[in-house]
């Protein structure tokens, strides 16, 4: 117990596992140990829409954030047995109590897709464009899924594990539009006259 | 007595203005679009908007963001837990001891460290000092896009004066670094504590000054007041937080809600608005320097009866030895060295939460016990605030944008990572 667990804190926790734990029965959640105390299930994908729909109107109506999580081990590039890729978490807090509840989802690789949670909180939008931009999950039913910090037409999800840090391809959409200019107008300077804004100096 | 209307000179200038016989009727149902930004002063950073304006009138306001986007998520991945520190600085640069702070509690959280009494007492100065900070540039950018000049000259004023602070703290004047796991860098000295203590004393007549300028100016009553107004439940459901959601009458405050810190023991109050509109958010953020100004008052007595207390916990495993004895001690040498390089932090996952100056700073962060964080998702307010531009601003004239994009307050090194 670190010094930021107060008694507010501890209260907030064992009132949310109390509240989360009726509200969720339906759903067959299965509880994941945290190590701040916030009580956190993971429920299957199918489900994980009516679970939050659940627990919105039994109290938790604060949207705190979502966010995925990408489980491959950079070491030998395989996800550990028995689980699947992707966590996508989602935490709702109650609005004038200490209490928080994660709610948690396993998603595959190969079918990567959530349903989305804006006709509940319609500012889940730019959080699950950010999470479809770096990870690749879809949302189903998003009124608007497309890329939030990368720009369009960028073709990877930075923040899988197998996409290195210091990124692949940075100046492919400048020597795209370089190529597009000079078919237009042969007479501009090729592009290795033409300085790259990319180039290292 | 002649009227503006039938003054002569209105009469030329409305017979001669080429364009003149549209003036009584405005082009319906054509929509110009306009791009604004992404490099725009007005636009507090690279925010870019694309507006479609029916004459004056904003339809279909649409936030584009990303042109600041570093990657500081990814960046933690590599580069490990303590590493990290100097770029969570970087996100909301005008308050970075508070980013640090956020950091480091979600990490403590995660290997469940005991911060000393005195290392809580100085991270409280520290944040509420950065929440000022942060807010006198909120008041000065936002009254200088609404065309008051003066004002942004005495909120900097106020500013430079907490830069020289820090500076005599930490001997940076931005970006300081210097919360660290466990606890805080170096421990407030009593002259430095004094320079504090100067500086707090004169604030609240600096805040009084401010008010002059505005709470009664009848320009800014004119821009403020029912411009960019946020219901209740509309400011619940799209996520805001911190003065954007008490604007709107909830009272939601992370150190009452969730106290940190130690915020349950400090004597303070939650302002909140009545109706949601840019001056009650302005007037929640004046009342918030008040009461951040008591709490570092508060802070400032109880370093005064801990004197020579640690600030930072021992826990060798992951935090950093104090420097004198690093540089008197091989053994506090190599913890140093293993803290720096290869700090593992427990498996597990945590979040935790601060009220930062512009709402709900958290970081999720994720840990598989190796060196390197599996997962670092920062939750800054500022997207959530850059989100809620267009239900604010749609059906209003083009000019209140200038009071909606100030009164919403966020930074983009924050909004876009």
């Amino acid at each position: 117990m670190s010094s930021h667990h107060t008694p507010a804190h501890v209260a907030g926790h064992t009132a949310s596992k109390a509240r989360a734990d009726g509200l969720l029965a339906a759903f067959e959640p299965r509880p994941v140990a945290t190590r701040c105390g916030t009580p956190s299930y993971v429920v299957a994908r199918e489900v994980v829409h009516d679970a939050l729909a659940a627990l919105r109107a039994g109290g938790y109506e604060v949207l705190s954030f979502i966010t995925a999580v990408d489980r491959l081990s950079i070491a030998d590039g395989r996800v550990p047995q028995g689980r699947a890729r992707f966590l996508l978490v989602h935490q709702i807090e109650v609005l004038d109590t200490a209490e928080a509840v994660r709610v948690e989802t396993e998603l595959t690789e190969a079918d990567a897709t959530a349903p989305t949670v804006t006709d509940l909180w319609p500012g889940a939008s730019f959080m699950e464009r950010e999470v479809y931009d770096m990870f690749g999950i879809r949302f189903d039913g998003h009124p608007n899924l497309t890329r939030l910090l990368m720009p369009d037409g960028y073709g990877h999800h930075p923040l899988r594990k197998e996409f290195p840090h210091q990124g692949i391809e940075p100046d492919r959409l400048y020597r795209e539009w370089d190529e597009r200019r000079r078919a237009q107008d042969p007479s501009v300077p090729p592009e290795e006259q033409a300085p790259s804004p990319f180039q290292r100096r | 007595m002649t009227t503006r209307a039938d003054h002569p000179k209105t009469r030329q200038v409305f017979e001669y203005a080429p364009g003149s016989e549209y003036l009584d009727d405005p082009v319906q149902g054509e929509l110009m679009h306009l791009n604004v930004g992404p490099q725009h002063p007005a636009t507090h950073g690279v925010l870019r908007l694309e507006v479609d304006l029916d004459g004056e009138t904003m339809h279909n306001v649409v936030p584009v963001v990303g042109y600041l986007h570093r990657g500081k998520e990814k960046t933690c991945e590599t580069l490990g837990w303590h590493k990290f520190f100097p770029h969570t600085d970087r996100l909301d640069y005008v308050q970075p001891l508070l980013n640090n702070t956020a950091y480091a509690l979600a990490c403590e959280e995660l290997a469940g460290i005991e911060v000393p009494e005195r290392g809580q007492v100085v991270r409280v100065l520290l944040m509420e000092i950065s929440r000022i900070a942060a807010h006198l540039i909120y008041l000065g950018t936002t009254a200088i896009d609404l065309g008051a000049v003066s004002i942004f000259f005495a909120t900097f004023k106020e500013r430079e004066k907490i830069y020289t602070l820090l500076d005599a703290y930490s001997g940076h004047r931005m970006n300081n670094t210097y919360i660290r796991i466990g606890g805080v860098f170096a421990d407030v000295e009593e002259s430095v504590a004094q320079l504090f203590d100067e500086f707090l004393d004169q604030f609240p007549a600096a805040i009084d000054g401010f008010e002059t300028f505005l709470t009664g100016n009848r320009i800014w009553h004119d821009r403020n007041r029912d411009v960019g107004v946020i219901t209740r439940e509309d400011a619940l459901a799209w996520a805001l937080t911190g003065p954007n959601l008490r604007g709107s009458g909830v009272e939601r405050d992370l150190r009452k809600v969730r106290p940190y810190s130690g915020y349950e023991t400090y004597d303070f109050e939650v302002p909140v608005g009545t109706v949601g509109d840019c001056y009650d958010r302005y007037l929640v953020r004046i009342e918030e320097m008040r009461q951040s100004t008591r709490i570092a008052k508060q802070a400032l007595a109880r370093l005064a009866t801990t004197k020579g207390a640690d600030v930072i916990a021992e826990d060798r495993r992951y935090v950093l030895p104090p420097k004198d004895r690093v540089h008197s001690s091989m053994e506090e040498l190599i913890y140093q060295f293993k803290v720096v390089t290869d700090l593992r932090l427990p498996k597990g996952e945590a979040y935790h939460a601060v009220e930062s100056s512009k709402g709900e700073l958290g970081f999720y962060v994720v840990s598989d016990g190796s060196s390197n964080p599996v997962r670092c998702h920062i939750r800054g307010p500022g997207l959530y605030n850059v989100q809620a531009i267009p239900l604010l601003a749609e059906g209003r004239l083009f000019s209140d944008m200038m009071a909606i994009i100030g009164s919403l307050d966020f930074v983009m090194g924050e909004v876009d990572r």
